[in-house]
């Protein structure tokens, strides 16, 4: 029975139980007298027996696929011969994959030996087996429970408070989903972290200046001993985002200025959206208007007045990103600004304050801290974003302040160490979570000022 | 400036001036002529502004007919009458506020010792320090209290150094007489004063850019009868070195601060007259209505 047609069979059984409780109670109530009059509507009853139906067999399948696996992988290789059962574990688990890939079908081991052959028609046969049982157990638990629930309608029951409950608990579980799964990603990140500082001490990785993560594959290569001083990729980091922000903030908040103060309502309507437009451009086309136009053009633009400029300068990549960022800076500064009440200008206005006056020392002021709330949004995005400088930046760890180098980032070299050709547990690969790491960990601490100081805002004028 | 909500007021304001209490029959033009001239003294012998025939319209909608109205040196005038009877609307165009609603369009003569302020050289910044506001809602900046008061006078330049700007900032805190409540927390920001004490600091605000004209749209509407109390005193007190106008919903303020009264219904200025006179002595009909409660 398969998974499709089982979960097929047991809606058309919700269904069933949904139209049943609901009939039942119309008619089970439509003779009651007054004081025996039901607690909720009909159609309660009928959701509440839906749930009933649902919930066990749902139980029952999810428990069946978490267990499934690892009982049959046992029952199976308590069968095998004493010898196979003896190999150490590494070793079991290669023999059990293959027998699982024998039974499946994917023949991809040429060790199709008779023990193998053997357990692995065991193994479907107790597959289909189990398959079988799981859809009779889940119809079975269905039907149980839709038998229990067209017991429960009776005026006492409190459907809708239950049904009530039920959607709650269905929500919360929605909205756990996506922090179980920011959780999750910490701590996978974490943990090869701890990995890679078990292999790389912290401080050489926070304090050490020099970053070539290249290690040695075999004991015998030679000139790449590998280092990991994360300071270099770090400071190209800031160093780009930096440019990026002397881009973005005063493009951005005055383009935000002019939105929200002068703008007419019909230049508002079309400049706005527009703005935003450059928002939705995908990343990569920024990449490579920066690795194709930008950066030739401040190469051309450098030596023609005498200035050595790196074909992958910082300063290109970092003018692009900046503007991808405008409308980010721009929209969330326009709607602070928005915000401020008309009262504040009012105010202003009427003693004697231009209107550049206003905006410089009432309206700006006043929208502050939401502009910072949307400047440090705007930084954790700078400092997060790949695309731009994967094919904008460089390679080079440089260590220095001078836009018109090469430097690299933290999330190119995360790019580049996992696309490289060593095995998952070397130093090299694991640096990428720990980068990661540190990066996750800089971004939130961002984003948890910038939404503090947007509450702050928030609660001022309500 | 947010357009948007500049456009819902604007709207609310013509649709407050224009659409009630009217008859269906009726259109407002015919309803404004059936009210006659002004009844009452427009003029004064010592005129600081003076309205000649001032027509006020919201995009083609008119919200204020004809009105001729002098305000006195030294006086305190108030201006009453039924909700969107334009009272507001003409008080917004003496310091030509009115500016910053696109579509609102002035006709007529206003003046301020005798100069035209809707003049091709007026300069309505510099007419707005002179003919100070003070706002229905309190509206401190979000600042200090210092800084609050010290604001006009900086965008002005009224001060040479600190000392003098201290002395302008106390001297108006002291006249508007809340200094003695805030004196020691004049760095703490305005915001966090008490409705009744924030309307005054905003009356202290107005005052440090030393005008000649105060301006006050229903300031105690949002106070409580403590507070309020202490605005009239205040404003009574101010009546020495100040015109003021003020428009106001409550009968028996504009009976208590007020030398003179104006009635306004629809637009049209009905009756204008002493105080006293016009409580207890109205002349015209709608007056008499209004201030005895049949409506309003």
């Amino acid at each position: 029975m398969t998974i499709s047609l089982l979960l097929l069979v047991i809606f058309i059984l919700v269904a069933l139980g949904y139209t049943i409780g609901r009939t039942r109670a119309v008619k089970r109530f439509r003779s009651a007298e007054r004081e025996r009059r039901p607690h909720s509507l009909p159609r309660y009853y009928g959701y509440l027996v839906a749930l009933y139906t649902l919930i066990p067999a749902l139980v029952v399948i999810v428990l069946w696929g978490l267990l499934e696996s690892s009982v049959l992988t046992s029952m199976v290789s308590r069968q095998l011969p004493e010898d196979i059962q003896s190999l150490p574990e590494g070793q079991l688990k290669l023999v059990i994959n293959d027998i699982k890939n024998l039974a499946v079908g994917n023949i991809s081991s040429s060790n199709s030996d008779p023990i193998r052959m053997e357990a692995a028609d065991h193994f479907s046969g107790l597959l289909s087996k189990s398959r079988w049982a799981k859809g009779i157990i889940a119809i079975a638990a269905a039907l149980l429970g839709m038998f229990f629930g067209l017991r429960s309608i009776a005026p006492e029951t409190r459907a809708r408070i239950l049904v009530e409950k039920a959607i709650m608990i269905f929500l919360i579980a929605c909205s756990s989903l996506a922090i179980l799964t920011t959780v999750g990603i910490v701590f996978s990140v974490l943990f090869e972290s701890l990995r890679f500082f078990g292999k790389v001490p912290f401080s050489e990785f926070a304090f050490g200046l020099h970053w070539s993560p290249q290690t040695a594959i075999r004991a015998d290569q030679v000139g790449s001993s590998g280092s990991f001083g994360a300071v270099p990729i770090f400071a190209g980091t800031l160093l780009i985002s930096v440019i990026a922000m002397l881009v973005a903030v005063p493009f951005g908040l005055m383009s935000a200025i002019y939105l929200a103060e002068y703008a007419s309502p019909s230049m508002r309507s079309w400049a706005k959206p527009l703005l935003e437009i450059l928002a939705g451009i995908p990343t990569v086309v920024y990449g490579f208007f920066a690795a194709l136009t930008m950066a030739p053009m401040i190469r051309g633009i450098g030596e023609s007045i005498g200035l050595t400029v790196a074909s992958e300068s910082a300063l290109a990549a970092g003018l692009v990103m900046g503007i991808m960022i405008i409308p980010f800076v721009s929209s969330l500064s326009d709607d602070v600004i928005t915000a401020v009440p008309q009262a504040m200008r009012d105010g202003s206005l009427g003693l004697g304050a231009t209107k550049s006056e206003t905006i410089k020392k009432v309206v700006i002021p006043a929208a502050l801290p939401g502009i910072v709330g949307g400047v440090l949004l705007a930084v954790s995005r700078a400092i997060g974003e790949t695309m731009i400088v994967v094919m904008a930046a460089g390679l080079a760890a440089n260590l220095t302040i001078n836009p018109l180098e090469a430097v690299t980032t933290v999330t190119v070299q995360i790019v580049t160490l996992l696309t490289g050709d060593q095995a998952f547990d070397s130093p090299k690969t694991l640096a990428a979570f720990a980068l990661g790491l540190m990066l996750f960990v800089t971004t939130l601490i961002l984003n948890i000022i910038a939404l503090r100081t947007v509450r702050k805002y928030r609660e001022q004028y309500e | 400036m947010n357009d948007s909500s500049t456009e819902a007021d604007t709207e609310k304001l013509v649709s407050m001036n224009i659409d009630q209490d009217i008859p269906h029959e009726q259109t407002v033009e015919e309803i404004v002529a059936s009210l006659g001239d002004t009844v009452g003294q427009t003029r004064v012998d010592n005129p600081k502004m003076s309205c000649t025939d001032v027509n006020v319209f919201y995009a083609d909608k008119q919200a204020i007919f004809g009105v001729d109205l002098d305000i006195a040196d030294n006086e305190v005038i108030s201006m009453i009458g039924p909700s969107g009877c334009g009272k507001s609307t003409l008080l917004r165009c003496l310091n030509r506020m009115n500016d910053t609603i696109p579509i609102c369009k002035v006709t007529g003569d206003l003046t301020l010792d005798g100069e035209n302020i809707y003049g091709k050289n007026t300069d309505p910044v510099l007419l707005r320090a002179r003919v100070g506001m003070v706002f229905q809602k309190p509206n401190p900046f979000p600042k200090s209290i210092y800084e609050n008061v010290a604001y006009g006078p900086r965008l002005h330049g009224l001060s040479r150094n600190k000392a003098d700007l201290d002395d302008i900032v106390v001297t108006s805190l002291k006249k508007a007489g809340i200094y003695n409540e805030v004196k020691d927390r004049l760095d703490q920001p305005g915001t966090g004063l008490s409705g009744g004490q924030q309307q005054r600091l905003c009356i202290a605000r107005t005052i440090a850019c030393s005008p000649e004209v105060i301006l006050m749209d229903e300031p105690c509407s949002a106070l409580d009868p403590i507070a309020t109390a202490k605005i009239e005193e205040l404003i009574d007190e101010l009546r020495e070195n100040y015109s003021i106008a003020i428009v106001t919903h409550s009968m028996q303020q504009a009976a208590r601060v007020s030398q003179r009264t104006a009635y306004f219904h629809l637009g049209k200025l009905v009756e204008v007259g002493g105080t006293d006179d016009i409580f207890t002595n109205p002349k015209h009909e709608l007056t008499e209505n209004y201030i005895t409660g049949r409506f309003g």
